[in-house]
């Protein structure tokens, strides 16, 4: 007899640690792979798993193998018409035939072993260029705020949750299920009476019979509860995380021809995690893309990552620009907002403290957060000198030089500084 | 009276998974009289079904990225609806435990029930090359202790260095096994106490191997060139377990964990056609057995037979769904044979099979099974009926000649040269090539030589190199690999040179 045994509820997960051995391995090559993802999707959607695909000749635990070559002699089934001494032209390709069941394995052209990164996944690696501190880590992937939302009906819960409308509905409709056979045969018994008393006398045994099983009847009916704890509902309330509310981030890019892809690229890392931090907390948030060489333009997000021009920079064409923006659609009663600039420092001479006091005067008293990073090898220029003194005075601006994505990370410092307490 | 069936609806319950199992027991055991280890069920999920399937279908292992990329692969094809899981894992252990999915019909639990819990089951306790290979009391054991250990050494040298060591053994794992000599018995206990004694007095012993003292050599052995090893050996990481001068004791004790485990599966490998043959003529023939007994259903049978014919389904080679031969269906097809021979004897039955004419079927079958591997067993039983049913020809693939040459086809002149082609063709030790420790240069460079013994001139694959690598890894020093032909002339030399820095990982 044998011994039967339910393991589905034993641990499921056996081969996660296997399975993180394999991420572990091929770290590089995934790392890769969400580099390549994190250009190519917009910041709103860069919190989704990704597919990685690794050549699966790195991926191969290699064996002694034959190769191809000398004496191969195969047995098939499902002979057609061949016969004994035929001699036939040798398949192309390895296969079918005369190739043998191993030609898949020694084939050039195999594909990419692909799989499916997930979310969290995705993310670790995100961050990992862009040495964040643990708590940070998990604050931007935990959600902090839980707001309840409605989720319907329960039967039971506190008092203050009952929904009147709904209990009396209930009971409504539990008294006319109760009380239907009962009411027809009162009116039953009613009708009889009627008649009855027509003909009969008021005191005969048939009349007084019928008295009283109205009577009794009636008592029935009386006896059904208005309202019964089974017709209690309540209303249904649950947890769900939930951002606050809604903020405007605004993108400012330098696209002069000094900015290359990889100056973009750190850019758009920037912008991401700027987004994500601001995510966490705001339940609606908008970009807007603003992009300036000499003079400012608001564009798509395809267009500021994607398309390139050249001549010289004035900057204060483009905070001109947000400006406005801020003024005409973004009010600041209702919007969180915040700003990120990223360049590579050039700009033209005596721009710069027109800029710094467009700064100080329109765009800082109305944002939460102004970020600035500079993509650059060299020397700082006038800009960086001008926003240096800025950064004095003004709490909520920061800046900070880059040459590598791990630069970026400190630039946010303050921003979580400043709101620990939105932070369970 | 007549018997009521014992379900009628798919849905499966525990309550009948234990009246079907009753059932088949008393055919299986009763009537067939298979002789089994005690059997366990275990219901599990898909996603348990991935899990054991992605550790080779161990219930516990130790950890390693392949069978996470195994795990991630798997996931991938099954979410995707490219592949279904296997209805059936069963592990040869004492209690042999077979795995039910949760997502099988009452029908599929009963087959499984049949062909794993009984059919392997009984291939697992009778056949010779698992009843001297491997122990199923211990194997369980041994591999919660695997586990341990290399846990243990990943928490004292870092993951990463069990990791390579493991990727170099797991790359030799198929030169792990001793071929022709009969293995020690694993047991938890033993193996514990024996490990310490091991790592101590092995570690002496190979020191005095290479012992940097120069000796003085006043005799005449000075001339006399010694010979290391004596002999080649075919157990590749047996000897650099044994002999490898820079491993750690710890190092030593995982090569041999990886040659204990490829020990453990070398028979399954030997008797794929036998063991799978077996398990579907005995579910085939429990079922059928059940139904004679009215204890099932025609619609049971129906979506049975519907089953059963997948399984056994060979595609020609000229399908597009052909991948070589089908062991379920070879197998099946050679244990139905043999019994038809001993019931109903043809005349060409009489010349090629006089020994089974005449007796008991039962008996016939059992001795096949417990007494052969998948090459020996073709080459004793494949009938002509069944090379006429499968209408096998063989193909004959010379790179010297331009065209492939068919040498013999299902008939008169063809049936024992297919019969040999096909034994061979299930003979590892020639699909894989055969390599085997040539000697160590003791005096010089202590670099290691191997030597591939050429079989019809067919040459070593491209991984030949990055195989090379892991064995000089392990090794420490530089390692040389030879390829002889027939005439035992060197016709084809690689090399790995090891790194300048005499340490290892």
């Amino acid at each position: 007899m044998a011994h039967l045994i339910d393991r589905r509820l034993n641990g499921k997960n056996k081969s996660a640690v296997n399975r993180e051995r394999f991420l572990r391995r091929f770290k590089a090559q995934i790392k890769q792979s969400v580099a390549k993802a994190i250009k190519g999707r917009a910041i709103t959607d860069i919190q989704a798993g990704e597919k990685i695909s690794i050549p699966s000749k790195d991926i191969s635990e290699p064996v002694f193998q034959h190769g191809s070559g000398g004496i191969k002699e195969i047995i098939h089934p499902g002979n057609q018409d061949f016969i004994r001494g035929d001699r036939i032209a040798r398949p192309q390709g390895g296969g079918g035939g005369g190739g043998g069941g191993k030609a898949s394995n020694q084939g050039e052209g195999e594909d990419d072993f692909v799989f499916e990164l997930s979310r969290e996944e995705f993310m670790k690696v995100f961050f990992e260029d862009l040495a964040l501190p643990n708590l940070v880590k998990t604050q931007l992937l935990g959600t902090q705020e839980m707001k309840s939302v409605r989720a319907g009906f329960i039967n039971d819960g506190t008092p203050t949750n009952i929904n009147i409308v709904r209990s009396l509905r209930g009971a409504l409709s539990r008294r006319i299920a109760l009380s239907a056979p009962i009411l027809s045969e009162l009116t039953q018994a009613e009708e009889e009476l009627d008649e009855l008393l027509e003909l009969a006398e008021e005191d005969s045994f048939r009349v007084r019979d019928l008295r009283e099983k109205i009577r009794h009847l009636r008592s029935r009916l009386y006896t059904i509860p208005f309202i019964d704890p089974f017709d209690l509902r309540y209303n249904n309330r649950v947890k769900r995380p939930f951002p606050t509310s809604q903020a405007v981030m605004f993108c400012i890019m330098d696209v002069s021809g000094s900015m290359d892809e990889n100056k973009k690229d750190i850019a758009k890392r920037f912008f991401i995690l700027l987004y994500l931090f601001l995510e966490k907390q705001y339940e609606k948030i908008e970009l807007v893309f603003i992009r300036h060489h000499t003079s400012a333009t608001e564009v798509s997000e395809h267009d500021f990552f994607h398309s390139r021009e050249s001549g010289g920079t004035v900057v204060s064409s483009a905070l001109t620009l947000c400006s406005e923006v801020i003024q005409k659609r973004y009010p600041t009663e209702d919007w969180n907002i915040y700003v990120a600039q990223a360049s590579d420092g050039d700009n033209w001479d005596s721009d710069s403290s027109q800029c710094s006091s467009i700064l100080l005067e329109k765009i800082l008293p109305c944002v939460q957060y102004y970020a600035y990073i500079e993509i650059t090898q060299g020397e700082p220029q006038n800009l960086w000198h001008e926003y240096q003194k800025i950064a004095e005075q003004i709490k909520h601006f920061a800046m900070q030089k880059i040459r590598t994505a791990a630069d970026i990370y400190p630039v946010f410092r303050e921003l979580f500084k400043k709101q620990p307490h939105t932070v369970t | 009276m007549k018997p009521t069936p014992i379900s009628t609806s798919s849905e499966w319950s525990f309550d009948l998974i234990e009246k079907y199992d009753r059932e088949i027991m008393k055919i299986a055991c009763g009537e067939y009289h298979l002789d089994i280890y005690p059997v366990q069920l275990e219901i599990i999920t898909a996603e348990q079904m991935m899990d054991a399937y992605s550790s080779v279908g161990m219930p516990v292992n130790y950890h390693h990225w392949s069978f996470g990329k195994q795990f991630v692969a798997t996931e991938k094809s099954y979410k995707r609806g490219q592949m279904g899981l296997a209805y059936e894992i069963v592990i040869n252990s004492n209690p042999c435990i077979a795995y039910l999915m949760e997502e099988n019909s009452m029908m599929m639990q009963a087959l499984v029930t049949a062909h794993a819990a009984y059919g392997h089951n009984s291939f697992f306790k009778g056949n010779y090359l698992f009843r001297t290979w491997t122990d199923a009391e211990a194997i369980i054991d041994y591999l919660v202790f695997a586990k341990n250990y290399l846990a243990d050494c990943e928490r004292m040298y870092g993951i990463d260095a069990v990791e390579d060591l493991l990727d170099s053994c797991h790359a030799l794992m198929n030169y792990g096994v001793d071929r022709y000599k009969r293995p020690q018995k694993l047991s938890l206990a033993k193996e514990k106490i024996r490990q310490s004694e091991r790592e101590h007095y092995l570690q002496l012993q190979v020191n005095d191997l290479w012992r940097t003292i120069p000796r003085r050599n006043t005799d005449m052995e000075i001339n006399a060139p010694i010979r290391f090893p004596a002999e080649p050996q075919e157990n590749i990481l047996y000897f650099i377990e044994k002999s490898a001068p820079l491993l750690e004791p710890w190092q030593r004790e995982v090569i041999r964990i990886v040659r204990k485990i490829a020990q453990y599966f070398y028979p399954q490998r030997q008797t794929q056609v036998m063991n799978e043959g077996w398990a579907t003529f005995w579910h085939h023939t429990i079922l059928n057995r059940l139904y004679e007994k009215q204890l099932v259903t025609d619609g049971f049978m129906m979506e049975f037979l519907q089953s059963h014919t997948n399984v056994v389904l060979q595609p020609p080679v000229h399908s597009h769904w052909y991948s070589g031969i089908n062991p379920y269906a070879l197998g099946f097809a050679m244990y139905q044979d043999i019994c038809r021979i001993c019931r109903e004897p043809t005349d060409e039955d009489r010349a090629w099979f006089p020994e089974l004419v005449g007796k008991d079927w039962r008996e016939s079958i059992e001795f096949a099974m417990r007494n052969f591997k998948d090459e020996s067993f073709i080459s004793q039983y494949l009938s002509p009926k069944v090379i006429r049913d499968f209408r096998l020809f063989a193909v004959r693939d010379d790179d010297k000649d331009d065209k492939l040459l068919i040498p013999a086809i299902h008939d008169e002149t063809g049936y024992a040269e297919i019969r040999r082609t096909l034994s061979e063709q299930y003979n590892l030790g020639s699909r894989e090539p055969n390599i085997q420790v040539w000697s160590v240069n003791l005096r010089g460079d202590r670099s290691l030589t191997l030597r591939h013994f050429m079989h019809q001139r067919r040459p070593l694959g491209k991984t030949t190199e990055e195989v090379l690598k892991h064995v000089c890894r392990l090794w420490g020093f530089d390692v040389r690999l030879e390829s002889v032909d027939q005439q035992g002339q060197v016709i084809q030399t690689s090399e790995c040179k090891a790194p300048e820095h005499n340490s290892l990982f």
